[in-house]
C-alpha cells in the first residue's frame, strides 16, 4: 500500500450518544490527502457531532464509540496532550459564526500566536512575523497594525478570514470547515470560498467542508457524503451523486436546489421533518418521509453499501435498483 | 476614555448629592433632634433655645443651605450629642470598622471566586452540587442569624473566642467570618454562574480546537472574560467596606462605624448621620468608578466603544 492510498483520517464506526440518546449511529468516512469532501444534511444530522466528536470536542458527557485513525494512530482513547498536538496541529477546525468564535477580550496578536506558539514553537518576534504573513495570506489589509487588534473591530468576512489564518497557523494536514460561509453576507461567502481554495491550493491540505448548502458543495468539493439522522445515507464523487443522487433524501435535497442551468422547473420540497433522536422510526430514519418507501424500508436499518467504486448508499430501494439497472446494461 | 471616566466622575457626584440631601430631608422629617436629645423633661424654654442653637428654628430649606455651604467650606457640623465635629467621630470609627470588613472582604474574595471557578469546572458533579448548596446556605441565612450560631458554637459551647468586645484580633475572628461566609457565598455563585456562561462560548471550543491544553484554555481565555461580570460584584462588596458591618456590629458590640451609625440614628444626632451617609455614598460611588475604569481595561470593546462614543 503507498502512501497516497493510505487515508488521512479514517472515521470507523463512530458513534456519539448524549444522556443515553444515539445521535450518531456508527459513520464509516474516510479522507485521503490534499481531497475535499463535503458533508452535507439538515441541521442536526450529525454533520458537526462528527467531526467534534473526532476531534475530542464534545463535553464529557458525550459518549463516543468507534476509531478515529489519523495516519493510522487512533485519536479516541489518545491522552488529552497527544490531542493537543494533532488538534490545530494536524486537523484544524474553523467555526459557523466567526464573531462568537474568537476570544472578544484578546488581540488578534495573542490568539494567532497562541497557535504559532503551540504548533511552530515560535516566539517573541518570529510570532510577530508569521502573525503578520498570515493576516497578508488571507487577505487582511494593514496586516502590521491590525495585529493589535481586537475581534469587534474587524467585519464577519474579516473574522472569519482570521479564524482561517488561525487553522492555517499550525500548517494542519486537514481543515474541518464547519459551515464557514452560512453566518456571512452572500457576497462575502464567496470571497471566504475563494480564500479556502486559494489557501488549499497553496499548501495541498484536505479539508471537509461541512454545510447545508448544496450549492457550494456541488462547486467546491470533489466528493460528498449526505448525512441524515446520524448516518451516512450516500457517499460519492460530487459530480455523479449531484447528476445521480440515488438515495431518496439525496433526490429530494438535490431535487430542492435550483438547477444552474436556468431552466425553471418546480422546486421540490421533502415533506415532513427530522425525526427525533429520542425516539427514532423502525428500520430507515428516512422512510416516514420517503414517498417510495415500503414494508421492507421499516424492517431494518439500510446499511451503507458499496454499489461502485467509491460510490456508496444505505437504502434498499436504491441498492436494488443500481443492481437492476447494472443487469440491464449487461444483458444490453 | 478620559471623556468617559469624567462623565461617570459626575455622575457618581451627582448621586453622593442625591443620597446626602435625601438623607438631609428624611431626617429633620422624621423627628424633632431637640425632643430626642433633651429628654421628656426638658421645659420649653430649653427646646426653644436647642433649636435656635442648632438652627432648627429655621425652615428647611435655609438649614440644607447652610448645611450645604458648611460642606463646601469643609465643615461637615458638629455631633449635638457631645459637641465634637462630627467628622472626628466618624473618623475615629473607620479604623475600627475595616479592620473587620477588610479581612472580611480578602476571605469573600479568597474563598468565593476560586470555589465558583472549581465548582464552575466541575459542573453536575458532587462537588458543584456542595460549593452550591453551601453557597445558598451562606447566603440566605441573615448575618444577624449566622453571627448568633458562631457566637453559640464558638463562645458559649467551645469557648474557644470571645463573643464581643475588641481587646485584641481574637474578638474579631467572629464577626470577621461571619461577614466573609455570606460574601463568599454570594461571589462564589456569581463566579461560578459567570464561568458557565463563557465556557459555553464558541471561542472556548476554537481555543481547544488550536490545540490550546485545558488548563490554559480556563486560565487564558475563560478567565479574563468571567472576570468581567465578577469585577462588578466584587467592586460592589468593596463599597460596602464603610456600611456593610452595621447589623455585624451590633451582634458584636464592635465599636465601628456601623454602631455609630445605629446610636446615631436614634439620638436624631444629624451632623453625625449625615457625615457617615457621606462617607459611604463617597466609598460606594468611589468603588463603582473604579469598576467603570476596569471595565475599560478588561473588556476592550467597551474601551473602543467609549472612544468611538467620545469622537
Amino acid at each position: 500500500m503507498t502512501l497516497s492510498s493510505h487515508p488521512l483520517v479514517r472515521l470507523e464506526r463512530l458513534s456519539v450518544a448524549f444522556d443515553g440518546v444515539t445521535v450518531l449511529h456508527g459513520i464509516d468516512l474516510e479522507i485521503r490527502r490534499g481531497e475535499t469532501l463535503g458533508l452535507v444534511g439538515e441541521s442536526g444530522s450529525g454533520k458537526s457531532v462528527t467531526w467534534l466528536a473526532a476531534l475530542g470536542l464534545l463535553p464529557k458527557k458525550a459518549q463516543v464509540a468507534g476509531r478515529v485513525l489519523l495516519d493510522g494512530e487512533d485519536l479516541l482513547g489518545a491522552a488529552e496532550t497527544r490531542l493537543d498536538d494533532v488538534r490545530g496541529g494536524r486537523i484544524a477546525m474553523i467555526f459557523q459564526d466567526p464573531a462568537s468564535a474568537l476570544n472578544p477580550v484578546l488581540t488578534i496578536r495573542r490568539q494567532l500566536g497562541e497557535a504559532l506558539a503551540l504548533h511552530r514553537g515560535l516566539s517573541g518576534r518570529e510570532i510577530g512575523a508569521e502573525a503578520k504573513r498570515l493576516l497578508d495570506l488571507v487577505g487582511i489589509p494593514d496586516a502590521e497594525r491590525r495585529l493589535s487588534a481586537y475581534p469587534h473591530e474587524f467585519s464577519g468576512g474579516q473574522n472569519q478570514r482570521i479564524m482561517i489564518a488561525m487553522a492555517l497557523a499550525g500548517s494542519p494536514d486537514l481543515l474541518v470547515a464547519d459551515e464557514p460561509t452560512t453566518a456571512l453576507d452572500a457576497t462575502i461567502q464567496a470571497q471566504i470560498l475563494d480564500l479556502l481554495a486559494v489557501v488549499r491550493r497553496e499548501t495541498g491540505m484536505a479539508m471537509v467542508l461541512i454545510s447545508h448548502d448544496l450549492g457550494v458543495v456541488s462547486e467546491t468539493c470533489d466528493r460528498v457524503a449526505v448525512m441524515y439522522a446520524g448516518r451516512i445515507v450516500e457517499e460519492g464523487p460530487s459530480a455523479q451523486v449531484f447528476d445521480d443522487p440515488a438515495h431518496p433524501y439525496a433526490r429530494g435535497l438535490i431535487g430542492a436546489l435550483p438547477p444552474l442551468d436556468g431552466s425553471r422547473r418546480r422546486l421540490v420540497s421533502i415533506p415532513g421533518t427530522v425525526p427525533d433522536p429520542r425516539d427514532p422510526p423502525p428500520g430507515c430514519a428516512f422512510a416516514p418521509r420517503c414517498l417510495h418507501a415500503t414494508r421492507d424500508c421499516t424492517a431494518a436499518t439500510p446499511q451503507l453499501e458499496e454499489v461502485a467504486a467509491g460510490r456508496r448508499m444505505a437504502c434498499i430501494l436504491a441498492v436494488h435498483r443500481r443492481a437492476l439497472a447494472h443487469r440491464e446494461i449487461e444483458f444490453a | 476614555m478620559i471623556r468617559y471616566l469624567l462623565g461617570r466622575a459626575a455622575r457618581a457626584l451627582l448621586t453622593v448629592a442625591l443620597v446626602v440631601t435625601f438623607a438631609f430631608v428624611v431626617l429633620r422629617m422624621s423627628a424633632d433632634p431637640a425632643l430626642v436629645i433633651l429628654g421628656p423633661e426638658a421645659s420649653p424654654e430649653m427646646i426653644v433655645a436647642f433649636r435656635k442653637a442648632w438652627g432648627l428654628d429655621e425652615s428647611i430649606f435655609v438649614q440644607y443651605l447652610d448645611w450645604f455651604r458648611a460642606i463646601l467650606r469643609g465643615d461637615l457640623g458638629i455631633s449635638m450629642r457631645d459637641g465634637r465635629p462630627a467628622i472626628e467621630l466618624v473618623a475615629e470609627r473607620i479604623p475600627a470598622t475595616l479592620a473587620l470588613t477588610i479581612p472580611a472582604l480578602m476571605i469573600k474574595i479568597g474563598i468565593g471566586i476560586p470555589a465558583g471557578i472549581w465548582a464552575s469546572l466541575h459542573r453536575g458533579t458532587m462537588v458543584d452540587r456542595a460549593v452550591m448548596g453551601l453557597a445558598v446556605a451562606g447566603f440566605t441565612v441573615p448575618s444577624f442569624v449566622l453571627g448568633l450560631t458562631l457566637v453559640l458554637i464558638f463562645s458559649v459551647w467551645l469557648g474557644w473566642l470571645p463573643s464581643g468586645g475588641q481587646d485584641n484580633w481574637v474578638h474579631a475572628v467572629l464577626p470577621i467570618v461571619t461577614m466573609g461566609v455570606g460574601g463568599a457565598a454570594i461571589l462564589a455563585r456569581f463566579t461560578r454562574s459567570a464561568m458557565l456562561e463563557v465556557l459555553g462560548q464558541p471561542f472556548i471550543r476554537t481555543a481547544s480546537a488550536k490545540g490550546v491544553p485545558w488548563g490554559r484554555v480556563i486560565r487564558g481565555h475563560a478567565l479574563p472574560n468571567a472576570a468581567i461580570p465578577t469585577v462588578t460584584m466584587v467592586g460592589f462588596m468593596v463599597g460596602t467596606l464603610m456600611a456593610g458591618a452595621v447589623v455585624v456590629e451590633s451582634v458584636f458590640s464592635w465599636p465601628g462605624v456601623g454602631r455609630l451609625l445605629v446610636v446615631a440614628v436614634s439620638h436624631r444626632d444629624l451632623a453625625v448621620v449625615q457625615c457617615i451617609l457621606l462617607v459611604v455614598a463617597a466609598t460606594m460611588v468611589t468603588s463603582n468608578l473604579v469598576v467603570d475604569f476596569l471595565y475599560g481595561f478588561l473588556d476592550p470593546r467597551l474601551r473602543s466603544g467609549a472612544r468611538t462614543g467620545g469622537h
